[in-house]
């Protein structure tokens, strides 16, 4: 799992992915909207690449990543496609087209786009694998933004009071939408958790290697422990928050990925030609798996 | 002719020109962004300090606005799109709502308390935003004792219905405000050649075709679908010689119902249209109405909604799934 061209292969999946969604959106072949992953590559990888087949994982509406990399981690031989299919609405997708970029699921893994509701479901199906004896853990996703919601401090009492084994993941890329976390957050993020007796990791880095060391001690502890935790992730946003939605001045958006660009900090743990092996073999596989989509039948409500 | 987008702009920015203790809270609503539908842009500049950028907070920042109304400020909520009103339920239901009667029993007008709180909020489907970011759910506060519910169309003047919730209520309105109503130009008489138009009152629009013969079925509709339910009245006049009235009211809850019941006076059949899901939904209650006041003398009714399911994302489920011109055209055709 930890083999670096392996790690390398999904970084650059989840790469590719989300710059052909934005590439494609103005020739009109998906529905809706979207919220590219751009950036943040290094905390899927990190935190799911070595989960169990029995672990729950839900995500929020910028799922790509998430469902990309517990797809691969699953074995699932076709995510990519099914992912574009999804978002192109055809009958293949994750959710034959239902869903749409922000509503997925597939085996364990559930996404919704509503900020916040998703924090006491995962603490609930925590909370249902331990009555199970499953041994299986449950890792939820939220933004910085999402602190504004207050069902997840109830989510949060719950867990602690009842033992959920739930790993709370906060991608803190300190933005959400247009608003700067200055503006939403007020007091200690941290402090949020410690308040409730969770604990808590916190990490400043986009290395998708350091981020997999300290996830999977956080897993495995909420595992063994059967109780809660929070891992706190500084990260960046390299994209708009959906498609053109930039406020923010373009200088910092280019520094952001010259210093803190996941691929940049791993590729150096590759030779060049392996790199641009994976890389070659990875634009084909995106670019068959786009063109199969584009190809597939729309649904029908009967179905 | 402004769009809907401007005209409701234009009112925000007047609302905010005529009475200082009118301020708006929403999220991502500061320029340069001006909020995800751009309703807000511009406030921000011209009014700095009463735009209030707020954390992903819907039930906060709805409660923080109920307790401002009730110590005498005006405030306006954006929420950022309609689906996200169950999650300010308890505020409007259990607390806002509910405050002027409950409180004032037993005072003189004076000591009266007072909730003047708008609730903006954009609804509707047709762009593929999946089942959280496409729902019309105005239904599920229709008919909340002291609560009104509006809902402006492409006709008349949608910002002054906005404008005059703001600085004259003085009880809790949701402003259901459809997406695609946003970029659609205010329709004015010219702008509707085919048709008369008669606004009636305030906030109730009656549209006939012009010297068209006496009309056989009444149909009632409200925001975008009001507008769908025009285009269907040409085709069902020019293509199928069925001649129909529309009657548009842009409040909802409480509904009044004269003009609804004058038109049936002449056409004796009621055909409803509302892009929220068809069980006990708007329609329900004006046909139910309709057949209470009007007894036997309504001869027919039917109600054209969407179907009871989720909001698909992909483009051709949603068309399945939402009402439109060629279903209203069908459905009419089945009630003469
Ligand atoms: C209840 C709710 N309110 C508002 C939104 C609209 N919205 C979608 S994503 C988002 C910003 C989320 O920010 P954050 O939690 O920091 O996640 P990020 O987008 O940065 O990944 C907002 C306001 C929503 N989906 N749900
Ligand atoms: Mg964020």
């Amino acid at each position: 799992m930890t083999d670096p061209s392996h790690l390398y292969r999904l970084l650059y999946l989840l790469r590719r992915f989300d710059e052909t969604v934005l590439d494609n959106f103005p020739r009109g072949v998906f529905f809706g909207t979207t919220h590219t992953y751009l950036g943040q590559e290094a905390n899927a990888v990190g935190v799911l690449s070595g989960i169990q087949p029995g672990d729950v994982v839900f995500s929020n509406h910028r799922c790509h990543g998430h469902f990309l990399t517990y797809a691969d981690a699953l074995g699932h031989n076709d995510a990519p496609h099914a992912l574009f299919a999804e978002l192109m609405g055809r009958a293949t997708g994750v959710c034959g087209g239902r869903g749409g970029s922000q509503h997925l699921q597939w085996r364990n893994f559930y996404s919704n786009g509503v900020q916040g509701g998703i924090v006491p479901i995962a603490t609930g199906m925590a909370l249902a694998e331990k009555r199970k004896n499953s041994g299986a853990v449950a890792i939820v996703f939220l933004g910085d933004g999402t602190l504004g919601e207050g069902v997840i401090y109830e989510a949060f009492n719950l867990a602690s009071l009842w033992g959920a084994p739930v790993l709370y993941v906060l991608e803190n890329n300190r933005i959400a939408q247009t608003t700067p976390i200055e503006l939403a957050v007020a007091g200690s993020i941290a402090g949020r958790f410690e308040a409730f007796g969770i604990p808590v990791d916190e990490l400043d880095s986009s290395d998708a290697l350091e981020i997999m060391r300290i996830a999977s001690k956080a897993v495995d502890d909420v595992r063994s422990r059967q109780t809660p935790r929070a891992l706190i992730l500084h990260t960046c946003r390299f994209g708009p928050h959906s498609k053109g939605d930039d406020t923010r001045p373009p200088q910092a958006v280019m520094h952001l990925r010259e210093v803190r660009d996941p691929l940049g900090i791993h590729a150096p743990r590759l030779a060049p030609e392996k790199r641009a092996a994976i890389e070659l073999e990875v634009n084909r596989l995106i670019g068959a798996a786009f063109e199969r989509a584009l190809a597939d039948p729309f649904p029908s409500l009967n179905q | 002719m402004p769009s809907v987008l401007s005209s409701l702009n234009s009112a925000l920015h007047r609302a905010f020109a005529a009475d200082e203790r009118v301020l708006l809270l929403g999220e991502d609503v500061l320029d340069p962004y001006g909020g995800a539908f751009k309703v807000t842009n511009g406030l921000s500049a011209a009014f700095p300090g009463r735009v209030l950028t707020t954390p992903i907070s819907e039930a906060g920042i709805v409660g923080v606005a109920v307790g401002m109304a009730l110590r005498g400020l005006r405030p306006v909520v954006e929420i950022m799109f309609g689906d996200f009103v169950t999650l300010i339920a308890d505020q409007l239901v259990n607390h806002a709502s509910k405050f002027h009667w409950m409180y004032s029993g037993g005072k003189s007008a004076s000591e009266e308390i007072h909730v003047p709180l708008i609730i903006r909020a954009p609804m509707g489907g047709r762009r593929g935003y999946g089942p959280t970011h496409s729902q019309t759910l105005e239904k599920l506060f229709l008919g909340v004792p002291g609560l009104r519910v509006l809902a402006p169309a492409n006709l008349g003047d949608p910002g002054g219905l906005l404008y005059r919730a703001i600085l004259e209520t003085e009880a809790p309105v949701l402003f259901m405000e459809n997406k695609l109503l946003y970029l659609l130009p205010v329709m004015d008489e010219a702008a509707l050649a085919d048709f008369s138009l008669t606004p009636c009152g305030e906030d109730v629009f009656h549209l006939a075709l012009r010297d068209a013969p006496p009309s056989i079925l009444t149909i009632a509709a409200y925001g975008y679908m009001a507008d769908l339910a025009r285009q269907a009245m040409l085709k069902l006049a020019y293509e199928h010689e069925i001649f129909t009235e529309l009657i548009v009211p842009t409040q909802l809850s409480p509904f009044n119902l004269t003009l609804v019941t004058d038109s049936l006076q002449r056409t004796g059949r009621l055909l409803t249209i509302e892009e929220g899901t068809y069980t006990l939904g708007w329609g329900a209650e004006v046909v139910a109405r309709a057949a209470e006041t009007l007894g036997y003398r309504l001869k027919a009714a039917r109600r054209l909604a969407a179907r009871d399911l989720p909001i698909p994302a992909s483009g051709p489920l949603e068309t399945a799934v939402l009402p439109g011109v060629d279903e209203i055209v069908q459905t009419a055709k089945t009630m003469v």
